[in-house]
C-alpha cells in the first residue's frame, strides 16, 4: 500500500527515522533538511504548508496475492508451497465432502428434516488453506461459515450432523441451532450467532497464549465483510495491535452480508486497508486459492507465533450459495453473477487441476470419492435421525458450573408439570 | 498589598469551606455501619474498601501466574486506585491498559478464559457498561449453556464501580444491577465494606461462572474496616443478615445496607420496634431462602435500592416473596427506590431513597 507519491513518503520516512534515533530531547519539533517534524504524543509527522486530504484514492490498492490461475496452474514456480502429496490429497478429499455435506443437509432443510442450515459453497479453499497451514493446536474462533476447518481437524461428519439434529450425542446437547459447532479436543471454540463478538475475544485468548511459557500456538479468527462493521471488529484490530498478540484475523470477504453487497457495506479499500491504519500486518489474498491462502496464513503464523505480530488477512472471494437457507439470494443478485464465480472461480475445480497436473488425483478417482463422500453424509444422516433428543432436564443444566437452588426448584416445577401434562409434551423423542 | 492578599486568601477559604460544606452535605447520606464480626480469625489491617480490592487482587495476581488485570487506565492505578501498585509489582504484562472500548474489554476478558487465563477486567464506570451488554449478555451468560459445558468463560470477573456518589450525575452514578439480572449463567455481586469487598472480590475471581462485581464508589474511600489479612472468601449466592427483629425485613445492597441499617435503628428509637436488615450481597443468583424465611417471621417488607423503581431488582424480589410468603405478609411490600427517571446531578439528594423516604415506608409498612 504505497502513497502515490512513493518517492516522497520513503524519504520523509526515512526522516522520521533519523529524527527519532536522534532526539535526545523533548522538544515539540525538530527540523532536518528543511522539513520540520512534529513530535506530538499522538503522532510523529512532518509539517507541510500545504491542505491536501487523503482519501481512498490516495493509495494503491491493495493486491490481490495468488499462487494459481484459473486453470490451477502455478504462475510462478518459487511460491508454489511444498505440501507433501497426502496432504494435498488429503486437503482435496475435504474440500469435497465438505461440498457433499453442504448439498445433502441443504436439501434435507428444505426437506424439513432439520430446521436450518448454511452452506459454505465458493469458500472451500478458504477453510481447507487455512486449516493445513496451522498446526493443529492453534486454537480458532469461527464466524459460522467455515465448517471445513472443522472437517479438516478431524471432527467427524457424523460429529458435525449430530450438531444439526440437536441428538442427544450433540456435543452442545441440542441447546444452539444447527451449524453451532464447536470441539474442545481439537482446538474450535463452540460457534455463537452474533457476529464479531468473536473477534475480542480471540485477540484476549491470543494474549493468554503469549503469556504461557515457551508459547508455540497462535488463535486464528474468521469474520466476514459485514461483520468487520461491527464496534466490536474494530476493538479487536485495536488490541491485538497495541497488546502485540499472536492472532491472524481472517476476513472472508464474501462479496454479501445476507443481501447487503459490499459497495453498501462499507467505502475505501476493503477491510485490508484497516490493517495498516491501525498497525497490523496485512496481506490481502485470492480466496478461492487454496494455495494462496494456505502460503499466506503460514507466513502470518510465522508473524504471530514468532515475533507476537497480529495479522490480518483479506481473503477475497464469492459467496455462491444463499445466506442460510431461511434466504433466497436470486432476489438481490443476477444468476449470471452467480454462475461466473460457480464456473471460473470453483475454489475446488482449481485444486482439482491442480493436483491433476501433478498427477495425484484423476477422473476416476474423483468419481468414487465424490460417491463415498455423499454416501458417508447420508448414511450418517439416518443414523442421527433416529437418535432421540437429549432429555430435556438438559434444558436447565450448564447455566452455572453447579445448578443454583432457584434453577433447581424449576426444574422440579416442570417435572411435576410433565408428570400432569405429559401427553401435551413429545417426551417420546427426548432421552429419558 | 498585604492586605489584599490576606483578604484574597479569606475569601478563597470561604469559598472551599463553601465547597466543601457543599460536598458534605451531598456526599452523606447515610452513616457507616462497619462490619464488626470477621470471617477468619487472625491479624487484620485498617482498610477501606479500595485498600481491600486491592489486597484481593494483589492475593490473585500473586498465587495465580495465569491471572491478569486489566482496564481504561488501570496501569497507573486506575481512576479509582483500585490496581494501585500492582503494575510495578507484577508487571506490565499482568496489570495493563487497555484502549478505550468497552466491548473489547469484556471481549477480551472472555478470550483470555478461554484460553485458561484468570481475568480480572475493569470498566471504569458501571454507567460505561453498555457497550459491553452483548458481550456479557450474549456471550459471557451464555459461554458454558451453548458449548455443553466445553467453552465456559467462568474466570473472567468484571468490577465495576457504580452507584451514587454525592455528585455524579446522570453518568456516574447508576446502578446496573437489574439488567444484568435477567441474564441467567452470570453473577452479579455487590459488596458493602471491605470485609464484604474482600471475601466477595475472591469468591468472585475462583468462581466457575463469569461475575460482574459492582463496586458503590462512594465506599472506596469512606468505608474502613479492620480487615483479615489472609486469603478469605465469602460464599456468592448467599445473603447476609446484618440486625434482627420481628417487625419487619429490610432488604438491600451495597451502600443502601447501611442506609438500612440506620433507619432500623431510628425505628427501634422512635418507633420502638425491631427490624431484620439483609444485605442481599448476590443479586444474581439470589439467596431465596433467607429472604423469605425473614419475611415469613416479621410478616413486613420493605426492599431498597437505587436503581430506579420500575424493573428494578426489587420488582423481581417482591414477586417471590408474594409468591412465597403470602399468607404470612401483613401489609403490601413496599419498595424504597430511585425514581422512574435518569440519575439527576444536583437534585440528588431528592432522588435518593434516603433513610427519611425508608422511614417514612416503613411506619406506613408497621401502621398499615
Amino acid at each position: 500500500m504505497a502513497l502515490k507519491t512513493g518517492a516522497s513518503f520513503v524519504r520523509i520516512n526515512a526522516l522520521r527515522h533519523a529524527v527519532r534515533l536522534m532526539s535526545t530531547n523533548t522538544r515539540p519539533e525538530a527540523v532536518q533538511n528543511g522539513v520540520k517534524i512534529a513530535e506530538f504524543p499522538g503522532v510523529k509527522a512532518p509539517y507541510v504548508t500545504e491542505i491536501k486530504f487523503l482519501n481512498e484514492n490516495s493509495y494503491d490498492p491493495i493486491p490481490i496475492y495468488r499462487v494459481l490461475d484459473n486453470n490451477g496452474e502455478v504462475i510462478d514456480n518459487k511460491e508454489e508451497p511444498n505440501i507433501d502429496k497426502d496432504n494435498l490429497v488429503h486437503m482435496y478429499k475435504t474440500m469435497v465432502q465438505l461440498n457433499q455435506m453442504d448439498k445433502i443437509l441443504y436439501e434435507s432443510q428444505r426437506q424439513g428434516r432439520i430446521s436450518f442450515y448454511m452452506t459454505n459453497y465458493g469458500e472451500e479453499g478458504i477453510h481447507i488453506g487455512t486449516a493445513a497451514a496451522l498446526s493443529p493446536k492453534d486454537l480458532v474462533f469461527t464466524q459460522y461459515r467455515e465448517v471445513g476447518m472443522f472437517l479438516y481437524r478431524g471432527v467427524t461428519v457424523t460429529e458435525l450432523i449430530n450438531q444439526c439434529y440437536g441428538n442427544h450425542e450433540d456435543p452442545g446437547k441440542g441447546r444452539q441451532m444447527p451449524v453451532h459447532y464447536g470441539n474442545e479436543r481439537l482446538n474450535l471454540v463452540t460457534i455463537s450467532s452474533p457476529l464479531a463478538t468473536q473477534m475480542p475475544q480471540a485477540v484476549g485468548a491470543a494474549y493468554a497464549l503469549k503469556r504461557t511459557p515457551d508459547n508455540d500456538r497462535c488463535v486464528v479468527c474468521f469474520f466476514g465483510d459485514g461483520a468487520a462493521s461491527e464496534g466490536d471488529a474494530h476493538a479487536a484490530f485495536n488490541f491485538a495491535a497495541t497488546l502485540e498478540c499472536p492472532v491472524i484475523l481472517f476476513c472472508r470477504n464474501n462479496g454479501y452480508a445476507i443481501s447487503t453487497p459490499t459497495n453498501e457495506q462499507y467505502r475505501g479499500d476493503g477491510i485490508g486497508a484497516r490493517g495498516p491504519a491501525l498497525g497490523l500486518h496485512t496481506l490481502r489474498v485470492d480466496g478461492t486459492d487454496t494455495l494462496a491462502v494456505y502460503s499466506a496464513v503460514r507466513r502470518a503464523r510465522h508473524l504471530a507465533v514468532g515475533s507476537n505480530k497480529p495479522v490480518l488477512i483479506e481473503a477475497m472471494c464469492y459467496r455462491v450459495g444463499h445466506h442460510s437457507t431461511s434466504d433466497d439470494s436470486s432476489a438481490y443478485r443476477p444468476v449470471e453473477e452467480i454462475q461466473k464465480w460457480t464456473k471460473e472461480e470453483s475454489p475446488l475445480q482449481k485444486f482439482k487441476l491442480y493436483l491433476e497436473q501433478k498427477g495425484l488425483w484423476d477422473a476416476d478417482a474423483d468419481k468414487s470419492w465424490q460417491k463415498e463422500a455423499r454416501d458417508t453424509v447420508l448414511r450418517t444422516m439416518q443414523e442421527a435421525e433416529k437418535k432421540k433428543r437429549p432429555n430435556w432436564r438438559e434444558m436447565l443444566e450448564d447455566v452455572y458450573h453447579d445448578m443454583p437452588p432457584r434453577i433447581h426448584k424449576q426444574m422440579q416445577e416442570m417435572e411435576q408439570h410433565l408428570k400432569k401434562y405429559s401427553e401435551h409434551y413429545p417426551l417420546d423423542q427426548y432421552e429419558s | 498589598m498585604a492586605s489584599l492578599v490576606t483578604k484574597k486568601s479569606v475569601l478563597f477559604a470561604k469559598f472551599v469551606k463553601n465547597a466543601s460544606n457543599n460536598s458534605k452535605r451531598l456526599s452523606s447520606h447515610f452513616i457507616y455501619f462497619p462490619d464488626n464480626e470477621k470471617p477468619v480469625q487472625g491479624e487484620t489491617t485498617k482498610m477501606n474498601m479500595m485498600q481491600a480490592i486491592n489486597n484481593a487482587m494483589d492475593i490473585t495476581l500473586k498465587n495465580d501466574p495465569t491471572a491478569v488485570l486489566f482496564g481504561e487506565d488501570v496501569g497507573f492505578g486506575g481512576v479509582f486506585r483500585c490496581a494501585l501498585g500492582l503494575q510495578e509489582k507484577y508487571g506490565k504484562d499482568r496489570v495493563f491498559n487497555t484502549p478505550l472500548c468497552e466491548q473489547g474489554i469484556a471481549g477480551f476478558g472472555i478470550g483470555l478464559a478461554t484460553a485458561g487465563a484468570t481475568a480480572i477486567a475493569e470498566i471504569q464506570f458501571a454507567d460505561y457498561i453498555f457497550p459491553a451488554f452483548d458481550q456479557l449478555v450474549n456471550e459471557a451468560a451464555k459461554a458454558r449453556y451453548r458449548s455443553g459445558g466445553m467453552f465456559p468463560c467462568g474466570a473472567l470477573t468484571v468490577r465495576a464501580p457504580s452507584g451514587a456518589v454525592g455528585h455524579g450525575g446522570l453518568y456516574h452514578s447508576q446502578s446496573p444491577e437489574a439488567f444484568f439480572a435477567h441474564a441467567p449463567g452470570l453473577r452479579v455481586v455487590v459488596p458493602r465494606g471491605p470485609i464484604a469487598a474482600k471475601g466477595l472480590l475472591l469468591s468472585c475471581i475462583r468462581e466457575r461462572d463469569p461475575c460482574i462485581f459492582l463496586e458503590p464508589k462512594i465506599l472506596y474511600r469512606s468505608a474502613t474496616e479492620e480487615v483479615p489479612v489472609e486469603d478469605y472468601t465469602l460464599p456468592l449466592g448467599k445473603a447476609q443478615v446484618l440486625r434482627e427483629g420481628d417487625a419487619a425485613t429490610l432488604i438491600g445492597w451495597g451502600t443502601q445496607v447501611h442506609v438500612l441499617l440506620e433507619v432500623a435503628q431510628m425505628a427501634e428509637e422512635k418507633l420502638g420496634i425491631k427490624c431484620d436488615v439483609i444485605d442481599l450481597q448476590s443479586i444474581l443468583p439470589w439467596d431465596e431462602e433467607t429472604v423469605c424465611n425473614s419475611v415469613k417471621k416479621t410478616g413486613r417488607c420493605l426492599i431498597s435500592h437505587e436503581a430506579p423503581l420500575t424493573s428494578g431488582f426489587g420488582a423481581e424480589l417482591a414477586a417471590t416473596i408474594q409468591d412465597e410468603c403470602f399468607l404470612h405478609l401483613e401489609a403490601p411490600i413496599s419498595r424504597v427506590t430511585g425514581w422512574d427517571a435518569p440519575f439527576p446531578h444536583v437534585f440528588e439528594p431528592f432522588y435518593l431513597p434516603d433513610k427519611w423516604r425508608c422511614f417514612h415506608a416503613l411506619s406506613q409498612l408497621i401502621n398499615y
